[in-house]
């Protein structure tokens, strides 16, 4: 375990999208409040491995520091979450920190997660409006309304729901459970839902909404508790409802 | 010339965004340039709310109200036509925001709801939960999506503005941007640029805001001519929760929705903070300032709790902290309306503050100072923009808490539009070559860089930076102190000629990255300092005991900085402020306006 002033560290390092990943170990003196971003940083400031060698800092996305940002997640020994709100002191130790597993490394604990920013965009994620001129206020909502959209609206896209599911995976090419929900988020909202048909037919086919065995690893990872579940079976309900109405249509 | 002119937009914040959608509205075309995803700016970090005097509580508001609550906030020292646009445009901001989705909190009829913010008597702050800003940025966010599948914008994420070109003329012809994976530097052209990248918090180490809020952009532009204006305000929050790697910000809004700051009466009081009975208990906000109680503007707060931790030596078990009290409000309320803020507590310090007392200290937040710009957004270097938290027009000396996002997006609004005109009436380059030579030059600095063999580490450095910057030239300030602070940047700047990188490799390389922002924020930290020296009286956020009062006077006036290549480092310049619409006037909380 070390000693309980320091805190040690095991970070899977890997230079570059083609390079072979390895292991480096690092030990800091202990203080109160240490998260792993703090420890990072702190590394940075003095890159030497637990062995005494020199090294290069961790290369690894943080911007806000308070979990809102949806930056810095990565494999917290073995769990997918935000290495921001993640306190040393609570971690057993060595603390090993690895990159995600399901989307490609940029460098070290860096990956690229522009996949959800594009199925965003495949299920416009987005409410139709008119233009940004001034067409007075919006549609009214009722309090309870606004308390059903609220929780749904606070995914910070960080993709632990992702690295979490046993079926996102290149065979399925699955949208995962973060698009869903924005799909259910968008499709309830008055004006929203004029685009309710085209989200819900992108959410068909290949990758789409079927491919979900409702294993709920993504609702135990959610670092906002968003209900995805719940919405996985809405979602998934509309979704089969206008198929079987398209059926009868055709 | 072109009618679908080029626009690059630097910054995906909520003010970038604003611009990006008003250029693909009218049919321009937009690259928008960060360095981290869009989605991922500083602006999520925005919890308690946006002002806008939508008067939806009977208590008579009006956006002159508002415009007259933020020139006397501000001290008097922000022009005051700008501000009074803004203040008349943000009831439509809201509405455009609720139509684009923004899950504002409600009312039991269905209407926007309000609460109240620091410096005013009036409800005028709209907000969703306790995560306004991301909301708000994320509604803008989707609007840019919608553009971008429909190719009327171009995103160049985890890239860095380096440098702006500019043609022999000194106009603005495009930019010098880096791949923060590949460390390519490539040059951009473009018919007018917009700068909005935000906040400069990183120049004083730990702070408020967000990990790539270093300024650099606004430095960068600044050395190569454009003037960054009453650099010397920097707004210290009054509550954030004091950490290792960041001041996590404890929003105003706790204090708005009856949140109470006290210290035990007695020093070095250890008895739990719910068993000191009320009488022994100090509430000097509410006694000092009855009228605003603890909601008076952020300077005044922050300078009461110096005075009570640092002359009254009343903080808490001795140390730089004091109390934030909600345990005296329903839980359901708390959870409704702060939840996401008090989660924030809860996770980094460990305690729950429904149940106790929170531990706050000021903590640096926001700079009201920054590029200079008109009334159109225009900097003084043709073809250069910007907007939000990294230009100095709406705040004067002390920015109002929910007023910094209603700027950014205003400021976005009037940004957009102004460049897309310029950009139509451009005349083309006298010739091509500053491309060249501006790549060049950067792609210099960056194998000097490489090549460095000194001694010296870039991130400790930069801790010392931080201490100097957060002790001599935030709440309090001494003349002696800041010319020794100067000195010592100076020194910083020479040792920074020594620097050693830590990483050579030619891959998503951040210690280079890191290293050019240090270099930046260096050069604007004189720019703080030299301000502030240079000012003798104390206005807004800017407060000098050895000229304790504000100097309409001698000081009624903007600080201009410009950087002088042969000197290498500021000089100034001073302009008069627009005050006609409203007299300047003494600013006291003591009692109602
Ligand atoms: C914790 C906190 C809470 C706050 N709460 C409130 C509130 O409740 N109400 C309120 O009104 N205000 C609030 N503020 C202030 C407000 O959030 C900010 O002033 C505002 O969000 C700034 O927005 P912006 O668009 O100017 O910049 P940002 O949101 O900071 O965006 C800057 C953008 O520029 C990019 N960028 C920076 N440098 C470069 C470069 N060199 N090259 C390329 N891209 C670059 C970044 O990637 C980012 O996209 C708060 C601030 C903090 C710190
Ligand atoms: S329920 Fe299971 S399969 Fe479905 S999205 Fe969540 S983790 Fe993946
Ligand atoms: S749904 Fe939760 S886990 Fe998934 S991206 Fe959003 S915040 Fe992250
Ligand atoms: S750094 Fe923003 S979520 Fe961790």
């Amino acid at each position: 375990m070390g000693n309980s002033k320091t805190v040690r560290f095991k970070i899977k390092r890997q230079a570059s999208p083609a390079a072979k990943s390895y292991w480096e170990e690092f030990e800091l003196p202990r203080h109160s409040g240490m998260n792993v971003i703090s420890s990072l940083m702190e590394i940075a400031g003095n890159p030497v491995t637990r062995d005494g060698r020199t090294t290069t800092p961790v290369t690894y996305d943080s911007n806000c520091l308070e979990e809102i940002c949806g930056s810095c997640a990565m494999l917290i020994n073995g769990k997918a979450r935000m290495a921001c709100s993640a306190l040393v002191d609570k971690l057993d130790q060595p603390i090993r920190l690895e990159p995600f597993s399901k989307f490609p490394v940029v460098r070290d604990l860096a990956v690229d997660r522009s996949v959800l920013f594009e199925n965003l965009k495949a299920v416009k994620a987005w409410v139709p409006i008119d233009g940004s001129y001034d067409l007075g206020p919006g549609p009214r909502l009722t309090m309870q309304d606004q308390e059903a959209a609220y929780p749904l609206s606070r995914c910070i896209s960080c993709c632990c729901c992702m690295e979490a599911c046993p079926q996102f995976n290149e065979e399925t090419n699955f949208v995962g459970a973060a698009a869903i929900s924005q799909v259910r988020l968008f499709n309830t909202h008055p004006t929203g839902s004029a685009l309710k048909r085209e989200r819900l037919s992108a959410l068909m086919g290949d990758g789409g909404i079927h491919e979900c065995g409702y294993a709920q690893n993504c609702v135990e990872v959610c670092p906002k508790d968003i209900p995805l579940t719940r919405s996985i079976a809405e979602v998934g309900g509309a979704v089969m409802k206008q198929a079987i109405g398209d059926l009868f249509r055709k | 010339m072109a009618s679908n002119p080029n626009i690059i937009v630097i910054g995906g914040g909520l003010a970038g965004l604003s611009a990006v959608i008003k250029i693909a509205e009218m049919g321009g075309n937009v690259d928008l340039f960060s360095i981290v995803p869009v989605k991922r700016s500083h602006s999520v970090c925005a919890q308690g709310g946006i002002n806008a005097a939508k008067n939806l509580k009977g208590e008579g508001d009006s956006t002159w109200q508002h415009f007259d609550d933020t020139v006397y906030g501000g001290d008097f020292l922000a022009n005051q036509p700008p501000v009074k646009a803004m203040c008349d445009a943000a009831p439509g901001i809201i509405d455009l925001l609720d139509r684009m989705g923004v899950p504002f909190n409600r009312t039991p009829e269905g209407l926007l709801d309000f609460r109240r913010f620091g410096g005013t008597l009036y409800n005028r702050t709209a907000f969703a939960g306790a995560t306004t800003g991301q909301q708000l940025l994320y509604a803008l966010d989707e609007q840019v999506r919608r553009y971008e599948s429909e190719g009327k914008v171009k995103k160049y994420e985890h890239w860095e503005f380096l440098s702006a070109v500019l043609d022999s003329k000194g106009v603005c012809r495009g930019i010098c941007a880096m791949d923060l994976r590949s460390m390519e530097v490539r040059i951009f052209p473009a018919d007018a640029i917009i700068i909005a990248t935000g906040g400069i918090g990183a120049i004083f180490g730990r702070s408020t805001n967000s990990v790539v809020c270093t300024g650099s952009a606004q430095s960068a532009v600044y050395q190569q001519g454009c003037y960054y204006a009453n650099g010397e305000f920097i707004q210290v929050h009054p509550t954030s929760i004091p950490g290792e790697d960041k001041l996590r910000l404890m929003s105003e809004s706790a204090r708005g929705e009856g949140g109470r700051v006290w210290v035990p009466k007695t020093p070095g009081d250890r008895r739990d903070p719910k068993s000191i009975p009320e009488k022994e208990r100090w509430y000097f906000l509410e006694e000092w300032y009855p009228k605003y109680g603890n909601l008076v503007p952020r300077d005044v707060a922050t300078r009461a709790i110096f005075r009570v931790v640092y002359e009254h030596n009343l903080g808490i078990d001795g140390k730089p902290m004091v109390y934030l009290d909600l345990t005296h409000i329903d839980r359901k309320i708390l959870d409704r309306k702060l939840e996401g803020i008090l989660e924030i507590y809860e996770k980094f310090v460990g305690d729950d503050p429904r149940d106790t007392p929170m531990k706050i200290f000021p903590g640096m937040h926001y700079t009201m100072g920054g590029l200079w710009v008109d009334f159109n957004q225009a900097t003084n270097v043709p073809g250069i923009y910007a907007a939000g938290e990294c230009e100095y027009q709406y705040h004067g000396a002390n920015r109002l808490g929910a007023n910094s996002l209603v700027s950014c997006i205003f400021g976005g609004f009037i940004a957009g539009p102004n460049a897309v005109r310029y950009a139509r009436n451009l005349q083309a380059a006298p010739s091509n070559g500053h491309f060249d030579s501006e790549r060049k030059r950067q792609d210099e600095i960056n194998a000097g860089l490489m090549k460095a063999e000194g001694n010296e580490n870039p991130f400790r450095l930069w801790r010392e930076l931080g201490d100097l910057m957060t002790k001599d030239c935030t709440v309090i300030r001494y003349n002696r102190n800041l010319h020794q602070a100067d000195g010592k940047l100076c020194e910083l700047l020479e040792r920074f000629q020594r620097i050693n990188l830590s990483d050579r490799s030619l891959w998503a390389n951040t210690t280079v990255a890191f290293v050019r922002q240090l270099y930046n924020m260096l050069q604007l930290s004189r720019v703080i300092a030299q301000g502030a020296a240079a000012r003798d009286e104390s206005r807004g956020a800017h407060y000098k005991p050895d000229f304790p009062d504000r100097d309409d006077k001698n000081w009624l006036k903007t600080t201009k900085a410009y950087f002088a290549p042969d000197a290498d480092e500021p000089k100034f310049e001073f302009e008069p402020v627009d005050t006609s619409l409203i007299p300047p006037r003494a600013r006291r909380y003591d009692v109602a306006k």
